[in-house]
């Protein structure tokens, strides 16, 4: 009786292994079907960019095959990476970043080792209020911060719009609340033993900070560095609003304000334009994928 | 604790009491330095966010000139415009839409990204999430040349399969649609990459013994994925829906608000009759419109991270 | 010279007292283990020895000095944590010398007294690596390779082996008690675990609920326990407490535990008893290993009893027996080869000599 029990579940088991893992490769194939049609639907706007920066006018007007380039040229690169204009955007924008990622993690670091680990009065409410500030959008603020600026000169003689320092006063209310929750999070994630040891071994709190902290916290550290970058090379709408000179514009704004003069646009420079003001971030991204993508999942994991 | 401890009714003897004062001091100091380390946050928000804030409200009840006050008198001519109305409606439509399908694709994605084996999810990972890398302006550009009325390479696609011209942003619905379109391509990564973090969080196990118990796929998903995803969900959810409400960059490049005004956004609107039409306090009160939507996600958000706390 | 010494040290937190008054005196070279269950104040006395928490009264001094408002890093100590707490970023080399970079020692003599410390311990061979590529062991090494290079006036250890598995708990100990036998530095050791605590010190303090109950050699304790607490703490399988009552007919003293079972109270402990109360609820306290088989040699104070098992438990070289007595679970040790199985019945042997009477109320040994 039990040969007979055995003979029957044998083959019967067998055949349930088998469908489930025909099951898995089908799974495996829709994934992989599905997957592709995503990347395409992802990809088809920065693809679209090469193509067209790749064309000159004359090609781009003679409205052939629009996804394919028949005279492959680098003349759109020429001209505007020899433009002064647009170098001048080029540098603005890289001013901008490089300052603001500065001040953010010289004001964010302390603040976050502070929250995280010297508790006092109001730390817990403070550390809440950091996060809310970083849900308040630009969209709400930027009509009042204009009027600001505009009244902080009448008083003050001090002339900060349309300069292109401005954004350095502005891109920190976006950077800084984001960075220095995140650091809450890296910072509160190391054992409070650590710390401890390094009080025992003689390290002040300043020591423990830039000696024991910032070391161990530093792939966080990379990650809100990459979002303070971004952030102030993509920002859009400030430097719409506060800043109108073509030798005080960044970027994205300058892009849009010079190589569409009226209702001439010149696509090819344009997109030459758009994937050039993309570069920074996506090399950035390129090689520090892992980084950024720790940074990205960190606001809302951490929390 | 500390700083309880060392409050004048539990310091317990006189004799303690010397040792207990230096002591305090000591930590007066730490206190005193952790305050100065996060005083220039503070001092960053208080000027440059909270203040602004609180004065955008006092500049919404001033005249264009900004010389008289007139109360809700914004607020009433607001009221009276047509266009008001459709910019609620289409900041309403645009932000709910637009929310829905970036969770549904993200979710699908990540759903798909989380089945193909882990060596491989890498390559693809880096490719689905370049839409979110790129600066919206930037990418923007792309879609409005993709989107172009004489040379639209979505029209020409279309032709050679004999549909099309479309009219992608020069009619009301279509433009609408496109807007959608470009803000759903921009923020599903975002989506796609949170909850494929979550989806990495759930223990196998938990899949294990749903199998076990006979649950299909769908079951599986239904009663061991979403209810563990249900905390990363709701909170990327109330992010987006906030981010996408006050979004500016994308309905600015696209349509700047046309055609007829029909696609105006609060953000956009706001700068239009702010910056562009010079009436500040019009254009703050118009901003000001976004800020109970904001503030009911808010009080969700941090319900969930308060929750959390405790539970940690 | 680093003695430890500490007056009616109180540790209050918000409305809980931690700490309620301890006073201790550690000699200079000594090794004294604090030990008790999770909660009842050994760690946090620790930390204010270390200066990592604040004292809310009472007085802690080192070598002399009173340090109560003496930050850690001048009250030269050093401190081995139950994680380790290596610093992950530095290899072993930079660990262990990170006290004394600060410090601004001589480059040679941190390098002297690196090398010095990782011979001692043995990890010379793992000096240039990262915790992360250490092995538990190892970096239990490293956090006392830490220590040792401060050369402190006071070692202390959190409990150090907790996060070990049992088997290299066993070698750390060895490892730890041979590093004091070469550098005979003061030593303060908090852990739960008894036998650690009876191993390794040469004074162990057992506290419970904020307070010392005993202070004592590893065998003062296990033999002449004060409370029904240490009685029950130190010893493993614990000791039984039977509920019992002391009985004096025709001038003997008898240890009456049922209607049935009384046991005549021998002559080596008949003197102490003497004064105890008669007819009184008391508990006799009783360890395992002085419940054995009868093997039918009459000695004095071996009294012999029959019972019914509940549960044996063979362990290879005993077998542990469990029984009821009184409404009460009572565990021996028996020889592998008596013959115990669940549910039959024993004839056991009771020494005497070896017990103890309690007061049911107070919890005091008498």
């Amino acid at each position: 009786m039990s040969t007979l029990a055995i003979d029957k579940a044998g083959p019967s088991r067998k055949v349930k292994y088998g469908s489930m893992s025909r099951d898995r490769a089908w799974a495996l194939r829709w994934s992989y079907f599905f997957l592709t049609l995503f990347a395409i639907f992802s990809l088809v706007p920065p693809i679209y960019m090469l193509i067209t920066s790749l064309k000159s006018s004359a090609e781009i007007s003679a409205a052939t095959n629009p996804w394919w380039v028949f005279h492959p040229t680098l003349s759109n690169y020429l001209e505007l990476l020899t433009s002064n204009q647009f170098l001048r955007f080029f540098w603005n924008s890289a001013c901008v970043a490089v300052i603001v990622v500065t001040i953010t993690m010289l004001i964010s670091v302390p603040a976050a080792f502070a929250l995280s680990r010297m508790k006092f009065w109001g730390s817990a409410t403070l550390a809440t209020g950091v996060f809310l500030t970083y849900l308040i959008p630009d969209s709400l603020l930027f009509l009042p911060l204009f009027k600001m600026f505009a009244v902080f000169s009448d008083w003050t003689g001090i002339r900060l719009i349309n300069k292109w320092y401005v954004l350095l006063f502005l891109y920190p209310t976006l950077t800084v609340p984001f960075c220095t929750w995140i650091m809450i999070g890296y910072f509160a994630s190391i054992p409070k033993e650590l710390d401890e040891a390094a009080i025992i071994d003689g390290a002040s709190w300043f020591q423990t900070l830039t000696r024991i902290f910032i070391p161990v916290a530093l792939p966080g550290l990379i990650a809100a560095t990459i979002f303070a970058f971004t952030v102030s090379w993509a920002q859009f709408l400030y430097p719409l609003v506060f800043t109108t000179s073509t030798d005080q514009l960044v970027m994205p704004v300058g892009i849009i304000t010079t190589l569409i003069k009226g209702d001439v646009f010149n696509w090819g420079q344009i997109m030459t334009g758009a994937l050039l003001g993309a570069a920074p971030p996506l090399l950035i991204y390129a090689f520090l994928m892992d980084y950024y993508i720790a940074g990205l999942t960190a606001g809302a994991t951490k929390g | 604790m500390v700083e309880v401890a060392f409050q004048p009714t539990s310091v317990p003897q006189a004799r303690t009491a010397r040792k207990a004062s230096s002591l305090r001091n000591a930590l007066k100091r730490k206190s005193t330095m952790a305050f100065l380390m996060t005083l220039p946050l503070i001092l960053l928000i208080a000027i440059m966010v909270i203040y602004p804030a609180f004065y955008s409200i006092h500049l919404a009840t001033l005249n264009k000139a900004m010389t008289k006050y007139v109360g809700f008198g914004n607020f009433q001519f607001l009221f009276k415009r047509e266009t008001f109305w459709m910019v609620v409606e289409q900041s309403c439509i645009f932000a709910i839409t637009a929310v829905i399908f970036k969770a549904l694709i993200g979710f699908i994605v990540a759903h798909f990204a989380h089945n193909i084996p882990s060596r491989k999810q890498r390559k693809w990972r880096g490719m689905l999430l370049v839409p979110w890398v790129i600066p919206p302006a930037m990418s923007t550009l792309a879609w409005l040349w993709l989107f172009d009325p004489s040379y639209s390479a979505f029209n020409y696609t279309l032709g050679l399969f004999g549909a099309g011209p479309i009219p992608w942003l020069g009619q009301t619905a279509w433009a609408r649609f496109s807007i959608i379109l470009v803000n759903v391509w921009f923020g599903a990564p975002f989506f796609m990459i949170m909850y494929l973090a979550a989806l990495k969080s759930v223990p196998e196990q938990l899949y294990e013994a749903a199998a076990i118990d006979g649950a299909n796929w769908w079951q599986r998903i239904w009663y061991v994925t979403l209810p563990m995803m249900r905390n990363i969900i709701a909170i990327t959810t109330l992010f987006s829906l906030i981010v996408t409400f006050a979004n500016f960059d994308i309905t600015r490049i696209l349509t700047a608000g046309g055609p007829l005004d029909s696609t105006h956004v609060f953000a956009t609107w706001a700068f239009r009759l702010g910056i562009e039409g010079g009436d500040i306090p019009l254009g703050a009160s118009v901003s000001l419109f976004m800020a109970p939507i904001l503030a009911i996600a808010a009080i969700f958000i941090l319900r969930d991270i308060s929750r959390r706390g405790n539970e940690a | 010279m680093a003695e430890v010494s500490l007056r009616e040290v109180v540790k209050r937190y918000d409305e809980v007292e931690a700490v309620r008054g301890i006073d201790l005196d550690i000699a200079d070279h000594e090794f004294v283990v604090l030990v008790g269950p999770s909660g009842c104040g050994k760690s946090t006395t620790l930390r204010m020895i270390a200066g990592l928490e604040d004292i809310t009264g009472g007085d802690i001094a080192i070598g002399g000095d009173v340090v109560n408002d003496v930050p850690p890093k001048d009250r030269d100590i050093a401190m081995v944590f139950q994680n380790y707490a290596l610093y992950p970023h530095m290899t072993v080399a930079e660990n262990m010398s990170f006290g004394l970079r600060l410090k601004h020692y001589p480059k040679a003599e941190i390098k002297s007294r690196v090398a010095e410390a990782a011979r001692m311990l043995d990890i010379t061979d793992l000096i240039d690596r990262k915790p992360k590529q250490l092995s538990g062991g190892q970096r239990q090494r490293v956090a006392m390779g830490r220590a040792i290079v401060r050369n402190p006036k006071v070692f202390l250890f959190d409990e150090p082996l907790s996060n070990l598995d049992a088997k290299l708990r066993v070698q750390m100990r060895i490892e730890i008690k041979k590093v004091h036998q070469k550098v005979r530095t003061t030593t303060v050791y908090v852990t739960h675990d008894q036998v650690e605590a009876m191993t390794l010190a040469d004074r162990v303090v057992v506290m419970n609920k904020g307070r010392i109950e005993q202070i004592g050699t590893p065998n003062e304790l296990y033999h002449h326990p004060a409370t029904r607490f240490v009685a029950g703490f130190i010893g493993s399988p614990a000791m039984n407490f039977v509920p019992c009552r002391l009985e004096e007919a025709g001038g003997k003293l008898n240890v009456r535990v049922t209607d049935r079972l009384a046991f005549a109270l021998p002559p080596a402990r008949a003197a102490r008893y003497a004064n105890a109360p008669r007819n009184e609820k008391l508990l006799l306290g009783i360890r395992p290993e002085h419940l054995s088989e009868a093997n039918g040699h009459a000695a004095p104070g071996v009294e012999n009893f029959e019972t019914v098992l509940d549960v044996t438990e063979p362990m290879g070289m005993e077998t542990l027996v469990y029984f009821t007595l009184q409404g009460t679970q009572v565990c021996g040790r028996v020889n592998p080869s008596a013959g115990a199985r669940d549910g039959a019945p024993l004839r056991l042997a009771v020494d005497l000599n070896n017990m103890h009477l309690l007061n049911e109320g107070t919890g005091a040994v008498l």
